[in-house]
């Protein structure tokens, strides 16, 4: 009957529209369902200059997890960074190193974290005390052209 | 000639304003009524299956042609500029962001005043000069029930999913475009996407914006069959405000939209 | 259904505006139960409106229209559809369904407002298409029908409910002679058999005195007149003698009011 292809039509169409969201969430935008399986773990900055919350945390340029908060601790004026990193990665020494990288020149900034060599691992709610801020690059620039002036005095 | 007065050119420019608020009061009466009145016939179930398909199931295909070249034209245009910066890995990141925020939403809901709106224009106009519209009334049956509010309905429910659909087929053609044909390293290509597009930001608030404007597109589409002169002159003229007046109100409220959902205030 | 009344639907000083144009001041209609009556007036007169005027599709600006004693412009939106269910309109055009073939036409206010099952409503169906003559027709979709046929199987439909007020709109128009033959039969015979009140508005003479027991002669916001088929045809009123015999020119006249000729050609100047 012609009712029953009518039918069967709007019902492909629901399915795929609904294969499209999923399609969206899970596969583009990289949402996972049970966010369990991350943990959590702290580091402070002096500058965290261009890093954003869901910036990526890498490990040996692997992806490892990412930035889930950024906020300024109160009391130390640093930049606390709060990072979900994969329970699969639970092996981390308590003294790696966190640092802000970018990727190219111009490009995002990220987490790099480089291994210790503790036994005493990471757990939840840990935190890396080791860290190496965002370089600036107007910073740099600025150190850069001071020297050059000192040196030109020395001389 | 006639020589019109200023005071005349006043109250013709009153004359007109009067008209448009009374269409404006006239088209929100027409919605409530078509959406919260109180239904006189039990299969609207079959109807709205009905309106699905001549509304979403036959649009699918110009959605589904469109999204796939629209995707491929952005990634190669992607590609070109941002290998002037060697970030070619982010061209999946570009695709993806660009049509989830802004062309999967705006240019689903110009293809659908195109395809659907104006067929609903007409059909409803045709029906309406054909007296159709109002031998259902003197059977008893609202036309508002009836005939608008299972077209309404089908399309408020329509575009979100096509727009989606939009957007994965879209993704698609840029995907291949990308990594098959200009070389684009398929892991960098998805993981760039993965990484810089938020669920909730970016796929939730274009979802929200192509409900919006299927709720818009939708309601100018059918009210103006319904509100038509019913002469086929009245119909065809109709058929043409619903485009154009619904592809200004969906560009215009993207701006909104867009300012409130990524503009930072 | 109130019977205290002897008139299915009146009309008591009913007012009708459009924009700024009167169509209608303070007319009175009695349309009496039971009979064919005729509204007749030259086209443009707003004979269509009156119509809508009783179907409650339009709301008049004063006045009340009453039908079967309830009074339309009092009525809730609800109640409306309700008292629709008493009234059958056959519409100029016919108006049927153009997605739904005859069968389902005609069966359409059945499925509507009632639960019968499936063979009783094939049973009305085929019964009122049997009075029209047309249930060899019953699988045919409506484009496949010639313009008397579509009127006839939107007659069908209007009665399928068994109406207590039937209403024609120009049910002769651009029909052939035949045709015309066959609905002036239809309409008095339905009206006989089922004793329904018929209202018949049209502009052509011949046929609907020819069936009408009763005429109303309405134009220029006014109701020119009233009476038997007969005592209209001897009226000593020259509007309505002018309509009843169809001269050119005359109380209706043939220009629409418009200045001065002469003046308005000299204007150009």
């Amino acid at each position: 009957m012609q009712n029953r292809t009518l039918e069967v039509g709007v019902g492909l169409f629901l399915l795929a529209g609904l294969l499209a969201f999923l399609l969206l969430a899970l596969r583009v935008s990289g949402l996972t369902v049970g966010a369990d399986n991350t943990y959590k773990v702290y580091a402070s900055f002096d500058n965290i200059a261009g890093l954003t919350v869901r910036s990526k945390v890498t490990m040996a340029g692997v992806t490892i997890g990412k930035v889930s908060a950024i906020d300024l601790d109160r009391d130390s004026y640093m930049g606390r960074v709060t990072m979900q990193l994969d329970e699969a990665v639970n092996n981390l020494p308590a003294d790696s190193t966190a640092s802000i990288l970018t990727a190219g020149l111009l490009g995002e900034k990220y987490i790099g974290i480089s291994v210790g060599g503790e036994e005493e691992v990471l757990g939840e709610g840990g935190t890396i005390h080791d860290t190496q801020s965002s370089l600036v690059l107007e910073d740099l620039i600025g150190k850069f052209l001071l020297n050059s002036v000192n040196k030109d005095q020395a001389n | 000639m006639r020589k019109t007065s200023v005071l005349e050119r006043v109250r013709l420019f009153g004359r007109a304003g009067i008209d448009l608020l009374g269409t404006l009061g006239r088209s929100v009466i027409f919605l409530l009524r078509a959406l919260f009145g109180r239904s006189s016939t039990g299969n609207g179930f079959q109807l709205l299956v009905k309106q699905l398909y001549s509304v979403g199931v036959m649009s699918l295909a110009i959605i589904v042609v469109s999204g796939v070249f629209i995707g491929m034209v952005l990634s190669l245009q992607g590609f070109s500029i941002l290998a002037q910066y060697g970030s070619e890995q982010a061209v999946g990141q570009m695709v993806a962001l660009t049509l989830l925020r802004e062309l999967g939403p705006v240019v689903t809901a110009l293809l659908f005043a195109g395809r659907a709106g104006s067929a609903l224009t007409a059909e409803i106009g045709n029906m309406k000069s054909t007296e159709q519209l109002s031998s259902l009334a003197m059977i008893g049956v609202d036309p508002l029930k009836y005939i608008v509010a299972p077209r309404l309905w089908a399309g408020f429910i329509s575009m979100p999913l096509l727009a989606m659909i939009f957007s994965v087929v879209g993704i698609w053609g840029g995907s291949m475009v990308a990594i098959d044909w200009l070389g684009v390293y398929e892991g960098s290509f998805w993981a760039n996407m993965q990484n810089s597009v938020s669920f909730r930001e970016d796929v939730l608030n274009g979802v929200i914006k192509s409900i919006v404007f299927a709720f818009v597109v939708t309601w100018i589409a059918v009210f103006q069959g319904y509100d038509c002169e019913p002469t086929s002159e009245g119909i065809s003229r109709a058929t043409t405000k619903t485009v154009v007046y619904a592809s200004l109100a969906v560009l215009g409220l993207d701006f909104i939209l867009t300012a409130l959902m990524f503009g930072d205030f | 259904m109130s019977a205290e009344s002897p008139y299915a639907v009146e009309l008591k000083g009913v007012s009708f505006k459009r924009g700024e144009r009167d169509i209608f001041k303070n007319v009175d209609i009695h349309i009496p139960r039971g009979k064919v009556t005729g509204i007749m007036g030259p086209s443009g007169c707003g004979k269509t409106t009156l119509l809508r005027l009783i179907a409650a599709e339009l709301m008049p600006s004063q006045g009340e229209v009453r039908v079967n004693g309830l009074n339309l412009p009092s009525l809730s939106r609800g109640e409306l559809f309700d008292m629709r269910k008493q009234m059958g309109v056959l519409f100029q055009s016919g108006a049927l369904f153009t997605d739904l073939d005859v069968f389902e036409n005609v069966a359409f206010p059945l499925r509507v407002h009632t639960q019968l099952p499936e063979e009783m409503i094939r049973d009305i169906v085929l019964m009122k298409l049997q009075a029209v003559g047309l249930r060899g027709a019953v699988e045919l979709m409506p484009d496949e029908l010639s313009g008397g046929m579509k009127r006839r199987v939107a007659l069908a439909r209007a009665i399928v409910l068994d109406p207590q007020i039937l209403i024609y709109d120009e049910p002769f128009v651009g029909q052939d002679p035949i045709a015309m033959g066959v609905l002036v039969r239809l309409i008095r015979l339905l009206n006989d058999a089922l004793g329904i009140t018929s209202i018949v508005v049209s502009h052509d003479l011949a046929e609907t005195a020819s069936i009408a027991d009763y005429l109303y002669v309405v134009g220029d916001t006014q109701v020119l007149g009233q009476g038997t088929p007969a005592e209209l045809m001897d009226s000593d009123n020259p509007r309505i003698r002018q309509f009843m015999q169809g001269t050119p020119d005359g109380p209706v006249p043939f220009h629409f009011p418009a200045d001065n000729y002469r003046d308005d050609l000299l204007r150009g100047r």
